[in-house]
């Protein structure tokens, strides 16, 4: 325990700048991945290759992606943008398909009920289409949220400092507690952002919430 | 793009492929690694895997340590065991199998959830015995998740390989951290290429695989 409490400070640095390396691409790719769901599920040929690119985005691995982004950003190999950029391309090859899905998913019935009310095309997406999708996109953000932290880790071999440099450090002088303690926090933060999304989530969507028997009256026939 | 420019005439150069570390033995080294984990995952879960599946039995722990293995930062566990076995060889195929056993895993146990199961309840009626519907019926008709299993397995270390080099493995991350060391920018652009090579070259194997073991009759 001598290591962890001499070095406090810097393991909560280290904490702090992990949470701001992970924060942005969990927010972004909930937010590049409705418009994008959006343009899927209208145009047929854009679904596939948006369903496909993911697919293939997602097959690349991460350190190479970290490696390959200065080439595109114009970025040093240290920056941390290219971590940033290359974990939101990976929440939104996750977010994605599971976005699409979750329209997929939404009863046609109540959209024709929407219409008939007068809900313009656009409106109706916002106000009945995206909050039924909701719970089950809520399931594919809490993957990219644990994901996201867990491979935030992988840039501290290039030198972008998160929890992930307490595992190089430790390594390199040969410290085990240190690289325990990375692995704790990781994995203690990945389960903090997990369950604080799915909370958030039941708070902004109540109706993700099995129903009660008996709660509403006869379900679909 | 003139460092993408260096990197592709390293790669085309024929003299960088040979030698001890040549890119041709980085290369076979990396594969060798990721197929030797993957086998060793594969013997470990595929029959636990089943057994769940089978069963229905411990399916909630299965699930657990599945969701878990995701929040697992694959370079601490490479480094915890680097530090634990000594620099060698060891550490990493051990971090790569564990690494892998979650994917394949949830592949076993899911391959038997997915077949049908008045499928199962007709082949136990005709008279099988429970051995008999697994080998016969469950087995083949779940052969196409299984293989989904593996490939995700794969790709993971194929992954996760890389980062073995940084506690003293071969593979391609060695070229990768060589290029760090030295400022060769187009040094490890060449690795990373190679990396991402191989790692679609096992998803189209995987896919292919997959469709080839899709039994005939569950084919559209």
């Amino acid at each position: 325990m001598s290591w962890t409490l001499d070095n406090l400070d810097v393991i909560g640095q280290l904490l702090g700048r992990h949470l701001l390396l992970s924060l942005p691409p969990i927010v972004l790719s909930l937010l590049l991945a409705i418009p994008l769901a959006w343009v899927a599920t209208r145009v047929r040929v854009l679904r596939a290759m948006l369903v496909g690119g993911s697919a293939l985005l997602y097959a690349i691995p991460s350190l190479p992606l970290f490696v390959i982004l200065p080439l595109v950003l114009g970025t040093g190999i240290r920056s941390q943008w290219n971590i940033i950029v290359a974990l939101t391309l990976y929440g939104v090859a996750l977010m994605l398909p599971a976005t699409v899905d979750a329209l997929a998913q939404v009863n046609p019935r109540v959209l024709d009920a929407a219409q008939a009310m007068g809900y313009p095309s656009l409106s109706r997406f916002l106000a009945v289409e995206l909050p039924l999708a909701g719970p089950t996109m809520l399931a594919g953000l809490r993957v990219v949220a644990v994901s996201t932290v867990s491979l935030v880790t992988v840039g501290a071999v290039l030198g972008v400092p998160s929890l992930g440099s307490l595992f190089t450090d430790g390594f390199q002088r040969g410290i085990t507690e240190e690289i325990v303690v990375g692995l704790v926090l990781t994995m203690l933060l990945a389960l903090v952002l997990d369950l604080l999304i799915a909370h958030l989530g039941r708070l902004l969507l109540p109706w993700s919430r099995p129903l009660r028997r008996g709660a509403v009256g006869q379900g679909a026939p | 793009m003139i460092q993408l420019r260096a990197a592709l005439d390293w790669l085309a150069d024929g003299q960088n492929w040979t030698g001890a570390h040549g890119a041709g033995v980085l290369v076979w080294q990396h594969l060798w690694y990721s197929l030797l984990a993957v086998a060793i995952a594969a013997a470990v879960a595929i029959p636990v895997g089943w057994w769940v599946g089978h069963t229905r039995r411990g399916r909630g722990l299965a699930v657990g340590v599945t969701g878990a293995a995701r929040a697992l930062p694959t370079l601490g566990l490479v480094t915890l065991l680097g530090l634990m076995l000594g620099v060698g060889l060891q550490a990493p195929i051990l971090a790569l199998v564990v690494l892998a056993i979650p994917s394949v895993l949830a592949g076993a146990y899911s391959s038997l959830e997915a077949v049908d199961p008045q499928v199962v309840d007709g082949a136990r009626a005709s008279g099988m015995s429970e051995l008999q519907v697994l080998s016969k019926v469950e087995v083949p008709l779940g052969m196409p998740v299984l293989v989904g299993g593996l490939r995700s397995a794969m790709l993971q270390v194929i992954a996760t390989a890389t980062l073995a080099a940084y506690v003293g493995g071969g593979g391609l991350g060695r070229l990768l951290f060589l290029g760090l060391k030295t400022q060769r920018y187009d040094l490890m652009l060449a690795a990373s290429l190679l990396v991402i090579a191989l790692a679609l070259a096992s998803e189209v194997v995987f896919t292919l695989l997959q469709q080839l073991l899709t039994p005939v009759s569950a084919r559209r």
